[in-house]
């Protein structure tokens, strides 16, 4: 067993570059090491220069996200030992502007999940008084899902429709807006309809299917828009039969 | 980093900043991305076999000699290749569109999750029952 | 703040029939491709006789059956082909073209099935 491995980095200085190119590093190969750690590994001691984003390094920050071998992963969730002894290639997150080297620019992103009003509405607040909302375990399994997101953006950078329309909602945001509209403490549902009933919203998917693939925690993105895309069918229906409307 | 302040159109732009133009063969550059357009493209074999059933009745309509040159028509090997590779192309379609509806329901007995297999098997099992229903109605006359 | 985005009425509709179109696609086009378009060419099945054909086609649960087996699929395919080539090729500019030709084309055949059907014999 080979004692060190091949990494190929991703390198774009924009003072320099007019493009991204590879840079090899070879480092040390331990079993239990991840690709964070053969990054830090670089940064500490072959070049310093080298800029990525990392923070918790236990794959619940979504900080890390990147492409390897042109999958999205969580790099401090993702082992050398499936790879050795082949060199691993390391990219900035696909359908990203590339701001310095594996670090994107995320502008995008939080504006989208901002459109979905990701916070409860209600028509009245209750009251101190009345105490909290009650939940029952499930009522809370209706929306738990997709509260799992960790807006690692992986999602978006295994998306080929959000590669191609930048217009795109994306699938965390359209799951975020389903973690509300599913939680039966909120009632904004019919706020965040308009938002999603869109060309470049719910009805830009194609069901492709990567999102979930890719997603690390199990979030289901793809399953929550065609969900709602039924929800949305089914409130069109009904407007159709029912013009008066039982709102 | 300055945010405008109106929503822009599209994300914002730096001059900086790297952004890769899409390739038109993104399609071929992963495999699951090949896999999602030859699912896609199953609907053209889809509408081929419309087209050829609307020929049918069509020749139906029209008398025995024109039912017997269609019969002919479809005898042509070209035309037996294309129906067998969209025979392929239909059950493709069959086979994914069975696996994502069970993917985008969610059904819940009792409080929980039915698993995906419980829904997409039994339309699996309708898929065989149907297609043997009608094979014999077609097949007694 | 983003204006007031209108609301969509006619995208539900054309997922609406692109959903039933793939069902019924998925559940009934795979043999009948199979016995008329590989069966009966190769000789591994009889053909239907013409007399026994027309006799079926009296039915109007018949008719009404072949109406639904091609116009749904059509609309499935029209919904699948048009987002292909808006994403697959990218020719966004030509957005409302591919739209009106893909799912004119499904009106055409919806309309040609219904013509031929309703007024056979």
């Amino acid at each position: 067993m080979a004692d060190t491995i091949k990494l190929e980095v991703s390198r774009y200085s924009p003072e320099t570059d007019a493009a991204p190119h590879f840079q090899s590093f070879e480092v040390p190969y331990r079993k239990d090491w991840v690709v964070l750690d053969a990054l830090n590994y670089i940064k500490d001691k072959q070049d310093g220069s080298l800029t990525y984003r990392w923070s918790c390094r236990m794959g619940i920050c979504g900080s890390c996200g990147m492409l390897v071998n042109g999958e999205p992963k969580l790099t401090c969730a993702t082992f050398l030992a499936d790879y050795a002894p082949a060199p691993v290639r390391v990219e900035p997150l696909r359908n990203f502007p590339v701001v310095r080297d594996l670090v994107i620019a995320m502008n995008d992103f939080m504006r989208k999940l901002q459109k979905m009003k990701p916070w409860l509405i209600r028509k009245e607040e209750k009251p101190v008084s009345e105490g909290e909302y009650l939940q029952s375990p499930a009522q809370l399994e209706a929306f738990k899902q997709y509260s799992m997101c960790i807006n690692c953006m992986l999602c978006y950078a295994a998306c080929p429709v959000y590669g191609l329309d930048p217009l795109f909602s994306g699938p965390a945001a359209i799951a975020l807006a389903q973690r509300y509209n599913l939680d039966s403490r909120d009632q904004g549902a019919k706020d965040r309809f308009p938002v999603l009933s869109q060309h470049d919203s719910i009805w830009g998917c194609t069901f492709v299917g990567e999102c979930t693939r890719v997603c690390p925690k199990h979030v289901d993105p793809a399953g929550a828009i065609q969900q709602y895309k039924l929800t949305a069918a089914l409130d069109w229906v009904k407007s159709v039969v029912m013009p008066w409307g039982g709102k | 980093m300055k945010f405008a302040a109106a929503t822009p159109p599209y994300t914002l732009n730096h001059p900086r900043w790297y952004r890769k133009r899409v390739s038109t063969y993104w399609w071929l550059q992963r495999r699951e991305y090949l896999r999602f357009v030859l699912r896609e493209i199953s609907s053209v074999f889809i509408a081929i076999f419309v087209v050829e059933l609307l020929f049918q009745i069509y020749a139906l309509s029209r008398g025995p000699e024109a039912y017997v040159a269609f019969l002919n028509f479809l005898k042509n090997p070209f035309v037996i290749a294309l129906n067998i590779i969209s025979f392929f192309f239909v059950v493709f379609h069959s086979i994914t569109w069975f696996n994502l509806s069970a993917r985008a329901m969610t059904i819940r007995v009792g409080g929980k999750k039915v698993p995906g297999f419980m829904i997409s098997g039994p339309n699996f099992v309708a898929w065989f029952v149907i297609s043997a229903a009608i094979a014999w109605l077609l097949l007694r006359a | 703040m983003d204006a007031q985005p209108t609301k969509l009425r006619i995208e539900p509709l054309l997922w609406i029939l692109f959903s039933a179109g793939g069902v019924v696609a998925a559940f009934l086009i795979p043999i009948h491709l199979l016995i008329l378009g590989v069966a009966i060419p190769l000789n591994l099945l009889q053909a239907t006789e013409y007399s026994s054909a027309i006799d079926m086609l009296k039915f109007p649960l018949v008719r009404l059956y072949l109406f639904v087996l091609c116009s749904v699929p059509l609309f499935h395919a029209a919904h699948r082909i048009r987002y292909t080539l808006y994403d697959g090729l990218q020719i966004k500019h030509l957005n409302e073209v591919i739209a009106a030709a893909c799912y004119g084309g499904a009106v055409i055949g919806t309309v040609v099935a219904g013509y031929l059907l309703w007024s056979f014999q």
